[in-house]
């Protein structure tokens, strides 16, 4: 299963390769010109990504995060969700590598097979940072407006969420 | 408008309980290095992004992005009807929801970003665009590898066997936003 996924990034680049070569397509300039959209794409989102990664480490080192934590610990029990795996509830929307560090540290500290370790896991494979795809995608679109897509997205997450802690008590 | 509302509360939120909790050093720390930090991290995945914004070019001049889309169109339309009438935003979209299937989530980004700035229409987002983001917020990897990557450095015994509860929550996650977004449409306008 690791080999075969560790072949999917060049498994896609070779693939690009054949098609372009068959289909007599100039790989080279092809490849040259589409990278700069990624230039281009990778520059458009600084100026969102300070304005949000700015406001996120200022709450978290004011201790927002914690007070914010311990406010939702009772819910997230009724709803099935162990208490160590809170924090992580709140970090997941906000910060992708800020999560994955304290996934490790949960993983790390209760087990990888334990049921906190496994509820960790399934809720970082199954959520995405969702702030950060919502001011990088409205960033680059210029909008102004959001409508309804940050509520419809956090209840996916809630969801997402509560669905992952209940998937570990259904299969394991 | 909402982003901004946010971004104010948790800055409020942030120098209260910085001044509250003896922490407003740490606070006025934390600012400046996350405003570096963004900057590090959009130059270290700039050259992933250029890599699949560049393969996506060679797909595109090729033939397979179109074909592609074309396997997608059926899922697609009915979540995007109006991209769905377009040749550049269906292509778009579909080589968007392929890296994230895959699990290549640097490979995403560059090709969402694409696909939003061809669908943006004005200052308020349409209700393609919503869905658009709801999706990409909402995770759709089948093969999660970097978190399984994870599990087997922290003594795993099998690091794959949360691949149902990962498939089971993402379905169920990606549907409520789905469901979400259809229903939240109809208020609102």
């Amino acid at each position: 299963m690791n080999a075969w996924l560790s072949a999917i990034v060049p498994a896609v680049l070779v693939l690009a390769a054949v098609c372009g070569s068959l289909r007599k397509v100039d790989i080279f300039s092809a490849l040259k010109d589409g990278a700069k959209d990624g230039l281009e794409a990778a520059a458009g989102i600084m100026p969102s990504l300070v304005a949000l990664l700015t406001v996120i480490y200022m709450f978290r080192a004011s201790g927002a995060m914690d007070f914010l934590t311990d406010l939702l610990k009772p819910a997230a029990q009724w709803a099935g969700i162990p208490p160590e795996c809170v924090p992580l509830t709140l970090i997941r929307p906000l910060s992708g590598s800020g999560a994955l560090a304290l996934g490790a540290d949960i993983i790390r500290t209760y087990g990888a097979d334990s049921e906190i370790g496994r509820t960790a896991a399934i809720m970082l494979g199954s959520t995405e940072t969702t702030f950060y795809i919502i001011a990088v995608y409205f960033g680059a679109a210029n909008i102004k407006k959001t409508r309804y897509a940050i509520p419809a997205a956090l209840f996916a997450d809630i969801v997402g969420f509560c669905a992952a802690a209940a998937s570990v008590r259904l299969f394991y | 408008m909402a982003m901004s509302w946010i971004w104010a509360v948790m800055a409020l939120a942030a120098f209260l309980f910085g001044l509250a909790n003896g922490r407003i050093g740490e606070v006025s720390a934390a600012a400046l290095e996350g405003a570096s930090s963004a900057i590090t991290l959009a130059i270290s995945l700039a050259g992933v992004m250029c890599l699949w914004t560049g393969v996506l070019e060679v797909m595109k001049r090729c033939g397979l992005a179109a074909g592609l889309s074309r396997i997608m169109r059926p899922v697609l339309t009915p979540l995007f009807p109006d991209a769905a009438r377009n040749r550049d935003e269906l292509e778009a979209i579909s080589a968007n929801v392929s890296a994230n299937l895959l699990g290549l989530g640097n490979a995403a980004t560059p090709l969402g970003i694409k696909a939003v700035k061809l669908m943006g229409r004005g200052e308020t987002a349409t209700d393609d665009l919503c869905m658009f983001v709801v999706l990409n917020t909402a995770s759709i990897q089948l093969i999660p590898a970097t978190i399984a990557g994870l599990r087997a450095g922290l003594g795993a015994s099998s690091p794959f066997d949360i691949l149902p509860g990962i498939w089971f929550a993402s379905v169920l996650s990606v549907s409520a936003g789905i469901v979400a977004a259809k229903i939240m449409r109809r208020f609102g306008k």
